[in-house]
């Protein structure tokens, strides 16, 4: 059986068809072509993909679209500003953060919700934030440097251009 | 034979040489060895890299496995009917659709596309399903009839060394046995003989999985003009191309495979797969796309990961620690099928006279087929396991005789540009820096048997292949080659068979092109991945492809630099050996203002010399010895890795805590020094996951662990810091002097935690991983329990040796507190 759905993604609403029992992940990639969320397990337990309801990070393969209709979705294909990238995109390209790069929209997810909350975390805050995301590739070491690197950007551009 | 002999003239002379163009070239390098970002950077750091498993095409439908329930079973009958009638379905294959056999290695060939007569571990895929969706294909699996005849299941590797009754595959002469190898150089029996000292150890290394983030995914597309084009998730388009042509007995020319970058590979995805094969034909009974994507229960059981493989190290050693001989047993637990483990069981024998000289040699190997998934290559392939083993046993060797670690290995070591007792030609090597570096970076001296009970540090070394020197399947064509073609726009293009993994390759190829045309690497685009668009590559496995195709890559773009030059130097009247090109511009090294800009350069070529497109090619010169089995062990060029690790026990709970690791790591050169780094560190977090969390582990045939939360590898709270430092030290045979780094640096991580969870509390972890379970029981043995060690030397036969599984039941009745070293008498 298929519903109509009322999503905000990005910024933009969407009317989608889709049936009724397919998680926000499904719904996202196959209806909805936004295919940077990635499904690594769909059990909830590698984090790639995270997405940000109402700013915050969630698992995408374990939730309902029915759930967060009146909610704010953010992706990774609405973190840059038209063709400027986040600071953490450019953090992570710089610092060689992604390497295969599947993991890597959900860790970019999870580590913006935590620059959100503060500019200056510790190593230990980026670990904990993340501790929910799985990569196999880097030990994690470069995507640390990069959210801190990200951080120290955005306190700076903000210091710069106070808003 | 001579071992370990230097040919001193030839490698001083090499040091000069390459100290001299080092000096010059790194003034001159505007590209290489430059922390660029990796050319695909921002699209993975935006989401934009497409997978296999975001392929989508007009038409598309989907497939999924049936797949076995039972360990050993035989198919008496499958009956699909019921799936057929459901709605939406619109195929159902069987193995009687497919009924070649295949393989990755061509002597064993023991694989169908989907099973035929037998099933031979839980898993094994028996039918497809094509659908309209991907929840109709699954329902319609289950509607499938098949009728199995249970057969007795092998599951551990005595069962498969003894049980005659029961063949998983009839071809087995002995048991279950799939290959045995046996190789002797030298006069073992005599050096032996002539040892003040014989050590003997028993270890076993737990089976792993790779668990890439992407799992498995396949489009096929055959089309009605009889084309197949195959996208997968694949790091051998090449093979998989070879295998598609054989089973559904088309022409090559007709099948196209495409690697789209690839999420993770580590070895898991280097086999031609069931879910590839059945796509293609599920795509020609239907006329339309068919794309697959495995769950992650279905990736554990894939596997191919790394062999469970118990092990038996005698060497011999005089008062002074000089080996005289040794000899390495090794049993691997191969599971269902071939796989790769002919190369696998030759690897555990192949490379430990790489690090040490050993003059006298001889080794034994084993490969059962068990009824569990099929075992393969993982990062670091069948040298993961002999180097735990004999960097612990070195340990051991070093503590009776009173000699410090680092000291003993480094008295031992292979010196560069010799050859080994086993015929492997080593050329460049800066393993004695790396020990020095990575002791000086830890500070090793100074914690080495003087930090407090709980706290130790322990060292280990290791090496590995920059490219087998052979290729699977003999031939004398190159086993890499690239195209490159240079547009008016002054646009770069490579064309290489590699499939990029997420190591990096496709930057690494680009680096090279654009510092020899003098372009930005963002100016070259990189065509990889395709076997219609780009020459062979043999892919992306056995840390070929820096070495390989980047020679490719460089001896296609200096041909077509010299192209280039010529047009420019007649053009502005200067002799062509004066020109230099980098940041865009072909210019005179004598007066800059004499130059052209790269696009004007191409203008000027393509006028002279028409359509500007070159070819390179790389072959290694001819490696293999003497001897049968001698094609396994080859290589170019081989990477060294020192690593020392610091842990805490804590003696209540049995945890290990790794504090850091430090690896020192000789690639050569680091074309790029962030990917190396990235290889590093990775490298270092997936041998800490074996050595402390990882196992591969089964009950009645089913996996115990097949899903993150159950299969334990490191997150974010579990890694500790790692510094990574890279020796450079270039190697005449590399590009720009480049070895391997992606596989080497893994090896010497296990042993390393292990020695140092010795020096902190005195007890030896002979088999991974190093649970808090078997810490414990190890302490246990400990006279005086525990929390009476002082970490400090001299305490021989505190050893765990306890194997949950009981692979190792036939060792010798003294498991408690076995002699280490005894005084040789009559060759022990």
């Amino acid at each position: 059986m298929k519903q109509i759905l009322h999503l905000r993604v990005n910024g933009q609403p969407f009317e989608v068809l889709a049936p009724v029992h397919h998680t926000l992940l499904e719904v996202l990639r196959e209806e909805m072509d936004l295919t940077g969320t990635k499904h690594g397990c769909e059990l909830g337990e590698c984090g790639a993909c995270t997405v940000l309801v109402n700013d915050v990070p969630t698992l995408s393969c374990l939730t309902l679209p029915v759930e967060v209709q009146n909610a704010e979705i953010a992706t990774v294909e609405g973190m840059a500003d038209g063709s400027t990238m986040h600071p953490l995109q450019t953090a992570f390209a710089e610092n060689g953060a992604a390497q295969c790069g599947y993991c890597t929209p959900g860790i970019l997810m999870s580590a913006r919700a935590l620059l959100d909350r503060t500019l200056e975390p510790t190593e230990d805050d980026v670990r904990q934030a993340l501790s929910g995301n799985l990569c196999r590739c880097t030990g994690y070491t470069k995507i640390i440097d990069a959210v801190l690197q990200a951080g120290r950007d955005l306190k700076l551009r903000r210091a710069i251009h106070p808003t | 034979m001579v071992t370990g002999q230097t040919h001193p003239d030839e490698a001083r002379q090499w040091e000069k040489t390459m100290a001299t163009a080092t000096k010059e070239q790194e003034t001159e390098f505007s590209i290489i060895g430059k922390r660029n970002p990796k050319i695909e950077a921002h699209q993975k750091a935006s989401g934009e890299t497409r997978y296999a498993g975001d392929i989508k095409l007009p038409r598309l439908i989907w497939a999924k496995l049936l797949r076995s329930p039972h360990p050993h079973a035989r198919i008496r009958s499958i009956d699909a009917s019921r799936a057929l009638a459901c709605p939406g379905v619109q195929s159902v294959i069987t193995g009687a659709d497919m009924p070649v056999t295949i393989g990755i290695m061509p002597t064993s060939q023991d694989e169908h596309p989907l099973a035929v007569d037998k099933v031979r571990y839980v898993g094994d895929p028996v039918a497809a399903v094509a659908a309209v969706d991907e929840e109709t294909a699954a329902d319609a699996c289950r509607l499938i009839d098949v009728a199995y005849e249970l057969l007795p299941p092998i599951l551990t590797i005595d069962e498969a060394l003894t049980r005659e009754d029961v063949k998983i595959h009839e071809h087995s002469r002995r048991a279950n046995v799939h290959r045995e190898v046996h190789l002797d150089f030298g006069d073992v029996e005599g050096a032996f003989a002539e040892a003040d000292h014989v050590q003997e150890d028993e270890f076993f290394f737990e089976g792993t999985t790779h668990a890439a983030m992407e799992n498995y995914a396949a489009v096929a597309h055959w089309e009605l003009n009889d084309k197949l084009t195959l996208w997968s998730s694949t790091q051998v388009p090449h093979y998989l191309h070879r295998e598609l042509a054989k089973v559904f007995e088309v022409p090559k020319s007709r099948i196209r495979v495409i690697a789209p970058p690839v999420g993770g590979g580590f070895g898991g995805k280097s086999d031609p797969f069931s879910h590839e094969f059945a796509v293609a034909l599920l795509s020609r009974r239907c006329g339309r796309p068919v794309k697959i994507v495995l769950d992650r229960e279905e990736a554990f059981y894939t596997h191919r990961g790394r062999h469970p493989v118990r092990m038996h190290v005698k060497t011999g050693v005089k008062n002074d620690g000089t080996i005289t001989a040794v000899h390495f047993q090794s049993i691997l637990d191969g599971g269902g099928y071939s796989s790769y483990g002919l190369a696998s069981t030759y690897y555990t024998g192949a490379l430990l006279g790489v690090t040490y000289r050993i003059p006298a040699y001889k080794f034994d190997g084993t490969r059962v087929y068990t009824n569990k998934p099929a075992c393969g290559p993982k990062r670091g392939h069948g040298t993961t396991q002999p180097r735990f083993a004999f960097e612990c046993h070195l340990d051991k060797i070093a503590e009776q005789l009173g000699l410090n670690p680092v000291e003993y290995r480094k008295k031992i070591l292979t010196p560069p540009y010799s050859e080994t007792v086993n015929q492997l030609r080593v050329t460049s090597s800066a393993a004695n820096e790396c020990l020095d570096r990575v002791v000086e970076a830890s500070d090793f001296g100074e914690k080495f048997r003087k930090l407090p009970y709980g706290k130790g540090v322990g060292v280990a070394l290791s090496c590995y292949i920059s490219g087998a020197g052979l290729p699977i399947y003999w031939n004398d064509m190159p086993h890499s080659g690239a195209t490159i073609k240079v547009d008016r726009g002054g646009g770069v293009t490579v064309y290489c068979g590699v499939a990029d993994l997420g190591q990096g390759c496709d930057s690494l190829l680009a680096y090279i092109a654009a510092e020899e045309l003098g372009v930005e690497p963002g100016d070259v685009r990189v065509v990889a991945g395709d076997t219609d668009l780009a020459p062979v590559d043999l892919g992306s496995y056995s840390s070929r492809v820096t070495f390989m195709a980047g020679n490719a890559v460089l001896d296609a773009a200096q041909k077509m630099k010299r192209q280039i030059f010529a047009a420019v130097a007649e053009n502005l009247e200067v002799p062509l050996e004066r020109l230099a090109a980098s940041w865009g511009q072909v210019y005179d090294t004598d007066d800059r203002t004499r130059c052209v800009t790269f696009e004007e350069a191409a203008i000027l070529a393509e006028s002279a010399c028409g359509t500007l497109a070159t070819v390179g090619s790389y072959k290694p010169p001819h490696l293999a010895g003497n001897y049968k089995g001698s094609g396994v062990g080859p290589s170019p060029a081989y990477s060294f890795t020192s690593c020392v690790a610091q842990v805490e026990v804590n003696t209540d709970t049995g945890h290990v805590r790794v504090e850091k690791l430090w690896l020192a790591h000789d690639c050569g050169r680091a074309l790029n020094p962030v990917n190396v780094e990235g290889q590093i560190e990775g490298s270092a977090y997936m041998g800490l996951g074996e050595a402390l969390l990882e196992e591969s582990a089964f009950r009645q045939g089913l996996h115990k662990k097949p899903s993150f939360l159950e299969y334990r590898l490191p997150t974010f709270l579990d890694m500790p810091p790692v510094e990574s430092i890279i020796v450079e030290n270039p190697d005449r045979e590399g590009p720009y002097g480049a070895k391997e780094a992606g596989e080497g640096p893994l090896n010497p991580v296990p042993p390393a935690i292990a020695n140092a969870i010795f020096d902190a509390i005195g007890v030896r972890l002979d088999a991974t991983p190093f649970t808090p379970e078997k810490v414990l029981r190890a302490l246990a043995r400990v006279p005086g329990g525990r929390g009476q060690g002082t970490g400090s030397a001299g305490i021989a036969g505190r050893t765990e040796q306890s194997d949950p599984r009981g692979l190792s039941r036939r060792r010798s009745s003294a498991t408690e507190s076995r002699p280490t070293a005894t005084a040789n008498g009559a060759g022990s």
